[in-house]
């Protein structure tokens, strides 16, 4: 029979483009099951199963670790005993209390899923392509221009499109070009937490940096009045080498207290203004812009701000990763008896087999339901252990011009860019002089030279796809030579 | 035991619409490839309660501001054994898509894919060419 043989054909073909492992056998149709976080296009890492997700470059997050363990370490070991006999046995509980706190957060913020967005299927981004075709009408020599414009509560807010992901970002969205995803609601990748911080995230990434001041305050403060009493009992010097640990708490929780205090400080701002590092940065809804610019996403009041973003309701994660992958790709089914399906994926068939029962089906083998949704597998990946780390921020969006090293654009971008209120402080690396590196964008780093000059700020992804040739790979470089020119016109 | 084939013809993408925020949100403008085969008003109360429910996932109250500070206190360890009220209103809504599908969509050949497996970011319409039903092919 004609459909048999294409069947046995296709069946046939499916076999032979999977690796052969001596497991496999010829009835099966597919390879093994993989769960959907081997099978993740991102940059990033993931344990326990698909549990735990982290950015690739997590080295520095075990520095932080390392850092925050040790000096707690050196303070309960050496400063515990004195204060909790001198003063009051209160002190090493509230200190273990904070401490506690602060690993949790930490945890938390590192191995969660910052709001990920899935990338598009195949047919998704047909679809757009198609429209956007549509839409512009041409296909000349110049390639259309990727952005759609909405109005939110007033204002206009431009939707880019994302190259690599294949959709129209959503407000506030961004893609990370170190995680090589796009974010919901994008604040800053952050290293020291070993992970971006986004809308699912963020309110851990505070909790963080907000115990982390009062930790270091706290640690801080009594470390400097057990000196203190200690040397009223036997002398300053003595003290000293009775407990050496002492002064290198001192010195470490000194410099980071302006760090970390600082950075709570200005999140702390800008969750009361409803904004994210990325839109302060570029003062999206800075009043210098304009005089009708105002933060549309802002509930009015600083209470109702913090609400949402602290106590706001947790959205689930999007990228399902401990589902199976389930064969996306138009393709026949299994061999049936008399029943064959074309075209349609196995999660549509087992849908429709379920949902219409005129269409009688028999399959020989089961059909693969596809993987259960959110609700059942997120909910183990929340329960693992939380993540999450002082961020020296790094709201970078794309990455930087190839001609352009981290460096020097971090030194420029120091020029360009106002401080906000942070000190630059050097021996606490949780805090470090991350300010300069923070809040660096593509939009401050200094376009490479020889580029023209932009001259329209707001129609940047026009003028510059005008010469330039944009196929999908060149995307991440693109955006952040043309965010760089526009910088430079701008300021 | 009929044999029958089920071609996808085409698929519909329901984008997002933002105009509100960044709330989740589907536009119900009903799409002209669907003109032959779906009401208008059918498409639209489909949509409007999926938006309906989203927005009550995400809604800003009482209820969610407790659960917020609870789990807060909790170190989010509750999350172990009770899950968020936005998983609860996802259930309902995967619910209530198998059930518009039951009811109203397969019977005309179409299927709603729940939002949630496309990453919230499309209502995804597949539109089959059912040869048993279509007449003389």
């Amino acid at each position: 029979m004609h459909i048999g043989e294409s069947m046995r054909e296709c069946e046939y073909s499916q076999i032979s483009t999977r690796s052969s492992t001596p497991m496999e056998t010829p009835h099966k149709k597919r390879s093994p099951k993989r769960k959907k976080w081997e099978a993740f296009p991102g940059r990033n890492k993931f344990y326990c199963d698909g549990r735990i997700m982290m950015a690739k470059q997590t080295g520095v997050f075990y520095l932080t670790l390392v850092l925050i363990l040790v000096t707690c370490g050196l303070f309960f070991t050496f400063d515990c005993q004195y204060l909790a006999k001198e003063l009051t046995p209160i002190i090493p509980v509230i200190g273990g209390a904070l401490f506690l706190f602060v690993l949790g957060t930490l945890l938390r913020t590192s191995f969660s899923d910052p709001g990920v967005l899935p990338r598009a299927t195949p047919d998704e981004a047909a679809d757009l392509e198609r429209q956007i075709d549509v839409a512009n009408g041409s296909t000349g020599y110049r390639p259309p221009p990727r952005t759609k414009e909405v109005v939110i509560n007033g204002q206009t807010v431009k939707l880019k499109y994302c190259f690599t992901c294949k959709i129209f970002r959503p407000p506030r969205a961004s893609h990370c070009s170190l995680c090589d995803n796009c974010v919901e609601r994008f604040d800053h990748h952050c290293p020291w937490v070993g992970n971006c911080v986004g809308r699912r995230n963020y309110r851990f990434f505070y909790m963080f940096i907000l115990s982390l001041s009062f930790l270091t305050i706290f640690i801080f403060a009594f470390v400097i009045t057990h000196i203190i009493l200690s040397s009223h009992q036997k002398g300053f010097l003595s003290a000293l080498k009775d407990s050496p640990a002492s002064v290198l708490e001192v010195v470490v929780c000194f410099f980071s207290v302006w760090s970390i205090v600082g950075l709570s400080g200005f999140h702390t701002y800008l969750i009361s203004s409803n904004q994210t590092t990325n839109e302060d940065i570029k003062g999206s809804w800075s009043s210098k812009r304009g005089k009708d610019n105002y933060n549309p996403y802002s509930y009015g009041n600083i209470f109702t701000n913090c609400c949402a973003a602290l106590c706001g309701p947790l959205p689930p994660s999007l990228i399902d990763r401990r589902g199976y992958v389930e064969a996306d790709a138009p393709q026949l089914a299994a061999p049936t008896n008399g029943i064959t399906m074309y075209g349609a994926t196995q999660s549509q068939q087992s849908h429709m087999a379920a949902a219409t029962p005129l269409l009688q089906q028999q399959t020989s083998e089961p059909v693969i339901i596809t993987s259960s949704t959110e609700n059942g597998t997120s909910l183990p990946a929340r329960a693992s252990l939380t993540l999450g780390g002082p961020c020296s921020t790094f709201p970078l969006g794309q990455p930087t011009p190839p001609t352009s090293t981290p460096s020097l654009s971090c030194q420029e971008a120091a020029d360009v860019l106002p401080i906000h209120g942070h000190t630059l402080n050097h021996t606490y690396p949780l805090q470090e002089q991350a300010p300069h590196h923070h809040y660096l964008t593509p939009e401050e780093v200094p376009s490479p030279p020889g580029m023209l000059h932009c001259g329209s700020p707001l129609g940047h992804s026009h003028t510059v796809q005008a010469g330039f040739y944009n196929p999908a790979s060149q995307d991440s470089l693109h955006e952040d030579s043309v965010r760089g020119l526009v910088k430079l016109s701008s300021v | 035991m009929k044999p029958c084939l089920l071609t996808v013809s085409s698929k519909v993408f329901i984008q997002r619409d933002y105009s509100s925020g960044t709330i989740c949100k589907f536009q119900t403008k009903f799409p002209s490839e669907l003109e032959s085969r779906l009401d208008k008003q059918q498409f639209e109360e489909t949509m409007q309660t999926l938006n309906n429910l989203y927005a009550e996932a995400e809604k800003l109250g009482g209820k969610s501001y407790l659960e917020g500070c609870l789990a807060c206190l909790t170190a989010y360890t509750i999350f172990l054994c009770m899950e968020t009220h936005y998983e609860k209103v996802l259930k309902k809504i995967a619910r209530y898509i198998k059930d518009q599908n039951e009811k109203i969509y397969a019977p005309r050949g179409l299927l709603l894919t729940d939002p949630i497996e496309r990453g919230l970011r499309v209502v995804e319409i597949t539109i089959f060419e059912d040869r048993t039903i279509s007449s003389g092919r």
